[in-house]
């Protein structure tokens, strides 16, 4: 860790390739296979418009005469539909694309909530301690005790309630974000607040009390770059509930209308169609959500085995 | 026939960057109710030696080579069965933390009673008796009680008296004890060392003491074995390792004992620090931390740097010392030619 | 233990207050029961007596300890869409629930408890490696995917046409591959026993055990990889730990090393996070209730939703809380059983 005053500090790039982290990427297979999947699944998606042959929001592609066509490599097949077309007659593969792109949008979006929200208020818990400590705790234990998709589910339905059908579809993306986002905050609070108080107590924080820092400047600047890597652990597994939580709640027609459709609404419209013997409609779909959320979840399973951060558990 | 033999025991681990050997041609003998004192800083391979005689260490560590014998069967090599046999019978042990040896959802009454009936078949009611005239032994107040107790409610002085009830449980030949005070109190270590010690001679049992305190060793046994890196590189009766270390590790281990201290001054420590046993010096294990390398004439001595030192018989010790294999040349030397 | 019990009991009432005071807010702001009850059609002044006969002019807190009271009593109001007691409702669609759990329940117990145990005490073996694989891809699978996968192996039936169908082979690996699909996977069949109150059970006739198959292995699809996972950590960490070694060093079988010194120190933690987890488990009936139109509690609240059925919705909230706050108090109750060190004091020493 001591770099000698006459060497230059070694570029990030540089750091990185000597890091452990890049060694045992190196020598994991798996890893890399979901890394690979991952990012090619990200780039598709966020390239929809390129990629996809046809533009599924626009109702003037859509043909209800071509609707329930199979994929290519099922007899009757339209060759303009690789892999077939949906109910309502749009191309499975373009309507994928941009599903896909929904349903990361609404995964990044809501865990990039939930960690503003629940590292705000586990580095206060840890920090503050005392009744901010005890209510804050408090919360986040109630709240997940009820499980955060129980807590998506009746917030969703209360909105959707309360504003009407019309105006919850017009604004989904946003709800969503915001209800997977309220409802997951505790599990980063809980992380952060256990490694906060782990470090609190070392001479560091000590240290930079006795200098006169305030506590703000303390938690940001000192406390926090010290929880970053059980954070980053748990986000992977948070990205990934976060899509099925999102494809849930769709599935439930509390999300994404079937107008600008996620992986779970095109799961939940295909499923209609399932006893008529078009499987394809909602089980390709549910096999690009599997592969999504399996890719991020043994992405997290590695780095948790890497990193080794002592993780709340429960 | 010695009750337990020990010869050339090598233990490694299987480690992700290779292996590393733990322990390398480690030779001792313990007769019966004898009591040996393995001493050495932490990470010298005490532990691993104690938990390798019972083939008790943990997975990535196996026993590479040597033989392990006890009262003429080769435990090294011994089905799982054959050792359950041995283990807790005839060797017991006492480890290191009693805060951590007793299980906390366990109670000792059954602790105690499921030692006895894996050994013997014997009624539960004949176990509890057993022991609880075990708790009486090891001075436990109200031992009635404690039996329906778990550990949690018990000091860490009561616990180890517990722990050394269960040792002493079968009447076993040996007990190997793995530092059985450090984690106590400074106050109740003598008590317990005392009552460990009496309990050995009152039932002749054998006793290994594995330990980094040289006082407590003196006190307890009659024989030492001084560990470094994962050799022995002295043994011999406590009395003549005490008064007359030859190895100049087990000099400056005696040195850095507080009472050989003048008062005032500052306590004599061995310069540097034990190496990783994946990346030993060459030569002696000890040669970088030496102040003996340098020969009478000031020039050093190339066989420290690069010979591993072969046992030489000092009175009644062996010693593993290129110096004092030198020294004790030269005096053979002179008396030969006067 | 009485300490205990009133602490627990103490939080119980503290957490089921939180959520009847959610739920009034709920019901306060949303819909509007005169409406309901009279329609457009009613000058507005005729509507303001009303009001004023139901006491939705009083203050919040009035109106909020007038629905405590009813609520306590048993009173939830009506149902909108149902025209009958939200209680009454929800207690017909109850039974269907529980049994769903109970026998989800049961194949988490019965399959995770052997699997996890096993793979932690041989990690390395290839049987573990399959189930520690097997269970990754089971967390990643959402449960309403599941449930679809499994009608349409089951219910539906899938035909493989993969290998030649001229050879005997072929036809035989087709044959492995393919399945009927004569599993029931809609509702709770019509052969069910009436046991008593509103309870009928699935679980008398082999025609209900099979229509309860599916519903309940999709709804212990989640939960079981995860709770594999769980007791193979902790179990791997408790292996490790020094009463073990010392287990194994005192001579006593491995049998008695793993099944009582190690289990019972694993099983603790695991408890624990089963209380947490049977939220989670009342969220995913919702979803397998939908997929399989089981009438149990999970699809009349989508449908009340739906309807808009506000009391319905709201009775939905609180008895949902409280079955949450009555099994985590049990599950805190089993875990001071069988974790000595908390005892009388309630604090885990």
């Amino acid at each position: 860790m001591t770099t000698s005053t006459t060497t230059t500090t070694p570029s990030r790039w540089k750091r990185l390739r000597d890091s452990y982290l890049w060694y045992s990427f190196k020598r994991d297979r798996t890893a890399q296979l979901c890394l690979a999947v991952f990012i090619c699944l990200v780039i598709a998606a966020f390239s929809a418009p390129m990629l996809a042959p046809t533009d599924p929001y626009d109702l003037r592609h859509i043909d209800i005469m071509s609707s329930e066509l199979p994929p290519f490599w099922i007899d009757g097949a339209d060759e303009r539909y690789s892999l077939g077309t949906d109910a309502q007659g749009r191309d499975l593969w373009s309507i994928i694309l941009y599903g896909t792109r929904v349903s990361l949008l609404i995964g990044f979006g809501a865990v990039m909530l939930q960690a503003l929200l629940g590292v705000t208020f586990g580095l206060m818990a840890g920090y503050l301690g005392g009744r901010v400590d005890a209510f804050l705790m408090r919360l986040a234990d109630i709240q997940l005790s009820f499980s955060t998709l129980m807590v998506a589910i009746v917030v969703g339905a209360v909105v959707k309630a309360t504003m009407g059908s019309a105006f919850y579809s017009q604004y989904a993306v946003l709800m969503l974000i915001l209800i997977i986002g309220l409802a997951e905050w505790p599990q980063y609070a809980r992380t952060v607040r256990a490694s906060v108080l782990a470090e609190k107590n070392k001479e560091y924080v000590d240290a930079a009390r006795v200098m006169g820092l305030r506590s703000k400047r303390i938690m940001f600047r000192h406390v926090l770059p010290n929880t970053l890597s059980p954070i980053f652990v748990i986000s992977t597994v948070q990205i990934a509930n976060a899509i099925i939580s999102e494809a849930a709640l769709s599935f439930l027609g509390l999300g994404m209308p079937e107008t600008h459709p996620s992986l779970g609404s095109l799961i939940k419209s295909g499923f209609d169609y399932i006893q008529s013997g078009s499987w394809w409609i909602t089980l390709i779909p549910g096999a690009v959500l599997v592969v999504l959320v399996l890719s991020i979840n043994l992405l997290g399973d590695w780095l948790r085995d890497v990193m080794n951060p002592r993780l709340y558990k429960g | 026939m010695a009750l337990l033999e020990v010869s050339q025991l090598d233990v490694r681990f299987a480690l992700r960057q290779g292996e590393v050997r733990a322990l390398r041609d480690v030779s001792f003998t313990l007769e019966r109710g004898e009591r040996l004192g393995i001493v050495g800083e932490s990470g010298a391979g005490k532990s691993v030696a104690a938990f390798s005689l019972l083939n008790l260490i943990a997975k990535p560590g196996f026993i590479a080579g040597g033989t392990i014998t006890f009262d003429g069967q080769t435990l090294n090599t011994m089905s799982e069965r054959g050792l359950r046999k041995v283990r807790g019978n005839r060797i017991s042990m006492i480890f290191q933390d009693p805060m951590m040896t007793l299980n906390p959802v366990l109670s000792i009454g059954e602790q105690m009673v499921e030692c006895l009936k894996a050994h013997r078949r014997i009624s539960t009611k004949e176990a509890r008796a057993i022991a609880l005239d075990k708790l009486r032994q090891v001075q436990i107040p109200s031992p009635e009680t404690r039996l329906d107790q778990y550990p949690h409610e018990l000091s860490g002085g009561m616990r180890q008296r517990i722990i050394i009830a269960i040792a002493l449980l079968l009447d076993p030949d040996i007990i190997i004890a793995d530092e059985p005070t450090t984690a106590l109190d400074v106050t109740i270590q003598a008590e317990i060392m005392a009552l460990l010690l009496e309990l050995c001679e009152q039932h002749n049992v054998g006793l290994i003491l594995i330990t980094h305190d040289l006082g407590v060793v003196s006190q307890v046994t009659q024989r030492i074995l001084v560990m470094y890196a994962g050799r022995v590189i002295e043994q011999g009766s406590t009395r003549e390792i005490i008064n007359d270390p030859q190895h100049p590790y087990t000099q400056g281990l005696i040195n850095a004992l507080p009472q050989m201290a003048t008062p005032g001054e500052r306590l004599n420590q061995i310069r540097g620090s034990m190496p990783s046993l994946s990346n030993l010096p060459s030569g002696c294990a000890f040669h970088p931390r030496c102040d003996f390398i340098n020969r009478a004439d000031g020039q050093p001595r190339p066989a420290c740097t690069q010979q591993v030192p072969a046992f030489v018989e000092s009175g009644n010790c062996r010693v593993a010392c290129h110096m004092v294999a030198e020294m004790l040349e030269d005096r053979r030397l002179k008396e030969e030619s006067p | 233990m009485i300490a205990f019990l009133i602490k627990r009991l103490m939080h119980a009432i503290l957490v089921m207050f939180v959520i009847s005071v959610l739920a009034f807010a709920i019901q306060d702001n949303l819909g509007d029961p005169v409406q309901q009850m009279v329609g457009q059609s009613v000058p507005e002044s005729e509507r303001e007596a009303i009001r004023e006969r139901l006491g939705l002019n009083d203050s919040f807190l009035v109106q909020y300890a007038r629905f405590a009271k009813n609520a306590v009593q048993g009173d939830f109001g009506y149902s909108y869409f149902y025209r009958e007691p939200a209680l009454e409702v929800i207690a017909r669609h109850l039974p269907a629930t529980l049994e769903l759990v109970f026998a989800a329940t049961l194949i988490i117990v019965v399959f995770s408890v052997p699997i996890g145990v096993y793979s932690a005490i041989k990690p390395r073996s290839p049987i573990s490696r399959f189930f520690m694989g097997v269970s990754i891809i089971g967390i990643s699978i959402p449960v309403f995917l599941t449930a679809i996968l499994l009608i349409q192996i089951f219910a539906i039936g899938i035909t493989i046409t993969l290998f030649p169908q001229g050879t005997g082979w072929g036809a035989w690996l087709n044959g492995l591959l393919s399945t009927e699909g004569n599993m029931p996977s809609f509702g709770r069949g019509y052969d069910l026993v009436h046991v008593v109150g509103h309870w009928d059970t699935n679980l008398a006739t082999w025609d209900g055990v099979k229509h309860l198959v599916l519903p309940a292995v999709s709804l212990a699809s989640i939960m079981l990889p995860l709770f594999i996972r769980l007791i193979r950590a902790e179990m791997m960490e408790v292996l490790q730990s020094d009463y073990v070694k010392y287990a194994r060093a005192k001579g006593i079988s491995m049998r008695r090393v793993y099944f009582v010194h190690a289990l019972k120190n694993t099983m603790l933690p695991v408890i624990t996070v089963g209380g947490v987890q049977i939220g989670t488990m009342v969220a995913y009936t919702i979803l397998t209730e939908t997929v399989f139109q089981w009438p149990g509690m999970g699809l009349m609240f989508l449908d009340a939703i739906n309807h808009a059925d506000i009391p319905l919705i709201v009775t939905y909230l609180m008895i949902v809380g409280l079955i949450f706050v009555v099994t985590n108090t049990i599950v805190d109750l089993i875990y001071g059983f069988v974790n000595p060190t908390v005892k009388l004091t309630g604090k885990p020493a």
